[in-house]
């Protein structure tokens, strides 16, 4: 049998009558960064609750590097950083006793702690905090003391549970950054996200999931490709003033616009053909109305296989 | 970039090792916690009231021999700081890990659940050892005062060891409770409400109205700490008739040392054996 890093092996959880997860599979080897895609609620926490032993599967199996985390817990995780929820460290702790800790429990040797603890606050910006007690921090800096205790013991396998939430938009991009610089190393990074452009940023390979069921597996443009609607982009288009009922109706007459979304009076979603030059032909279409155009902006192809994705489950 | 990959270097430390890690930083963490202040105050408070009330109006109970000293100062106060010591630092151990997701940070890691849950044990159990310990220096020094003797008699060495017994189990079954709850007040309420009334009513109805000898009560057993002190050591039971005529009479039993250290020991086995397991299932959610 062939080891993978991360597999899942028919993975169901039920609380009660409602499934979490239903029949799990799931294969990723490699060192890369697989994001895992999904709105609330849809099963990404628990997914990697399973893969750290906090919560057991009803049934089904969770392997890292071919070990099964719910039986040989300590062996499995050997080499594993992980980051689920937002953890809290004893109060009364300082950034570096509270790394030293995970760093012990982790078994990096004493004469290599010290600057591994030193390697990894400063990563995450926070070698001015070492010995501050992390009481004191801010939630945004106690996450980010969270990302250093994962990234400890340089592990093989990262797994990450919404690791920018509760940052500003400034730490969030930080943590963005440090993730794409994990990737030049080697590590296999799992992170989830409900964030689109996030994993569309940072990540090779996407996974959705949504109502405890993965949808899709593979590189990003492997489910673009997969997904997205076929000959259809949705295009967000933004106009200066409101716009009239009256004038929506004109855009929804214009030739090739197949429907039209309204956000709000400034903002509209429309689905046209994805033929470059027949776009080319609606934006001068749009620009002729004299609107007050300010942006036409067509989606990514992963956004409309998101969409496509996550409406067809809806 | 240099090669810092050492990942797969690291050798993961024995659970024994692991158990030490966490008594080490949970020990860092009450050292420098509030519940640590407040208990050695509460300790210390009693030893001042106990040594005014006694320098003050010199009671002869007290007085008239260095074992009644011991008898009449030690056996209610301790198991009071006692139990006081194992809701402190016992009763949020491990119902805190889930409240305040302390846990979290460190469940994920390649350590066992019982590695927490036994460092967290010794660690409560070291402190509330260094609370009995301070209030033992205040004992002893005030009953070298009166007797003019450093020397303790041999049944207060007994009732020190046996204290030391008593908050092992107490804290076992504390424990126990902050391991079934994940709300640190129901665990922390319910193991006050056990230890301080329902044990001693249940003692009450089941021994002194209903004549069974309640072995199956941990507070009971703890009595063999004072119980030790009398001299002589008080009879098995003691049978009363309310009145003369009336058939209607009340028991007090009093513990045998040897059961005394069954009981506790009893308790403390089969309460961490339960709060290992309890913790052992329970989902982090
Ligand atoms: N302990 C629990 N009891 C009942 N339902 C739960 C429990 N934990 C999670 N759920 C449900 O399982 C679903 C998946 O939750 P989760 O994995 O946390 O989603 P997310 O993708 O946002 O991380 C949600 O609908 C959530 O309400
Ligand atoms: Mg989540």
């Amino acid at each position: 049998m062939q080891k993978y890093s991360i597999e899942a092996l028919n993975l169901n959880k039920r609380y009660g009558q409602f499934n979490a997860l239903s029949d799990i599979n799931l294969k990723i080897e490699g060192n890369k960064c697989v994001g895992f895609l999904g709105p609330n609620g849809a099963g990404k926490t628990t997914t990697l609750k399973i893969f750290t032993d906090m919560i057991k599967p009803s049934s089904g199996q969770a392997f890292i590097n071919g070990i099964d985390v719910n039986h040989e817990k300590k062996k499995a995780l050997k080499s594993v950083g992980a980051l689920i929820e937002t953890p809290e460290i004893y109060p009364s702790l300082t950034e570096r006793e509270a790394l030293s800790m995970i760093g012990q429990i982790k078994g990096i040797p004493k004469e290599k702690l010290t600057e591994n603890i030193i390697k990894v606050a400063d990563r995450v910006k926070m070698k001015e905090w070492l010995d501050k007690k992390v009481g004191k921090m801010s939630k945004g800096m106690k996450q980010r003391i969270n990302i250093a205790a994962a990234l400890l013991g340089d592990p093989d396998v990262i797994l990450l549970d919404e690791p920018t939430s509760g940052l500003d938009p400034r730490g969030m991009s930080e943590v963005r950054d440090i993730i794409k610089e994990l990737k030049k190393e080697n590590h296999l990074i799992f992170m989830s996200s409900h964030i689109l452009s996030e994993v569309s940023e940072i990540c090779d390979e996407v996974a959705m999931i949504n109502h405890g069921k993965l949808l899709a597996y593979g590189s990003i443009s492997d489910v673009v490709t997969k997904f997205q609607s076929k000959n259809k982009n949705i295009v967000s288009i933004s106009f200066a003033s409101p716009l009239t009922k009256l004038q929506t109706d004109k855009i929804k007459k214009i030739k090739g616009v197949i429907r039209v979304e309204i956000i709000d009076r400034l903002n509209l979603n429309i689905t046209v053909d994805s033929n470059p030059k027949k776009q080319s032909e609606i934006l001068s279409s749009l620009v002729k109305l004299k609107l007050g155009l300010t942006a036409f902006k067509p989606s990514s192809g992963l956004e409309d296989a998101y969409l496509s994705v996550f409406k067809e489950v809806a | 970039m240099e090669n810092t990959n050492f990942g797969d270097k690291n050798i993961v430390p024995s659970s024994f090792m692991q158990t030490f890690l966490i008594a080490k930083y949970t020990s860092i963490d009450y050292l420098r916690s509030r519940k640590f202040l407040i208990l050695l105050i509460i300790a210390v408070l009693i030893g001042i009231l106990l040594t005014t009330i006694v320098g003050y109006f010199r009671p002869s109970s007290f007085l008239s021999s260095p074992l009644s000293f011991y008898s009449s100062w030690w056996g209610m106060s301790v198991t009071f700081i006692i139990i006081l010591s194992a809701v402190f630092f016992g009763g949020d151990a491990i119902s805190g890990e889930f409240q305040n997701k302390t846990g979290y940070f460190t469940v994920g890691n390649p350590i066992r659940r019982s590695s927490i849950y036994i460092g967290k044990f010794l660690a409560a159990v070291l402190f509330s050892l260094m609370i009995l310990l301070v209030f033992t220096a205040i004992t002893v020094g005030n009953a070298a005062y009166y007797f003019n003797s450093s020397s303790v008699p041999y049944q207060f060495i007994e009732s020190l060891l046996l204290s030391v017994l008593y908050i092992v189990s107490a804290m076992g079954l504390v424990f126990f409770f902050s391991s079934m709850f994940k709300s640190s007040t129901i665990s922390i309420i319910v193991a006050v409400i056990l230890l301080l009334f329902v044990f001693s009513l249940l003692q009450t109805l089941v021994g002194t109205l209903a004549h069974v000898q309640p072995w199956f009560i941990l507070t009971y057993g703890a009595q063999s700490i004072s119980n030790v002190l009398s001299n002589p050591y008080p009879p098995a039971v003691v049978s009363l008739p309310l009145s003369a005529r009336a058939s209607f009479s009340i028991s007090s039993y009093y513990v045998r040392l040897g059961e005394g250290v069954l009981i506790m020991f009893f308790y403390f086995i089969v309460t961490t054996v339960a709060g290992l397991f309890l913790f052992e299932k329970k989902e982090f959610n």
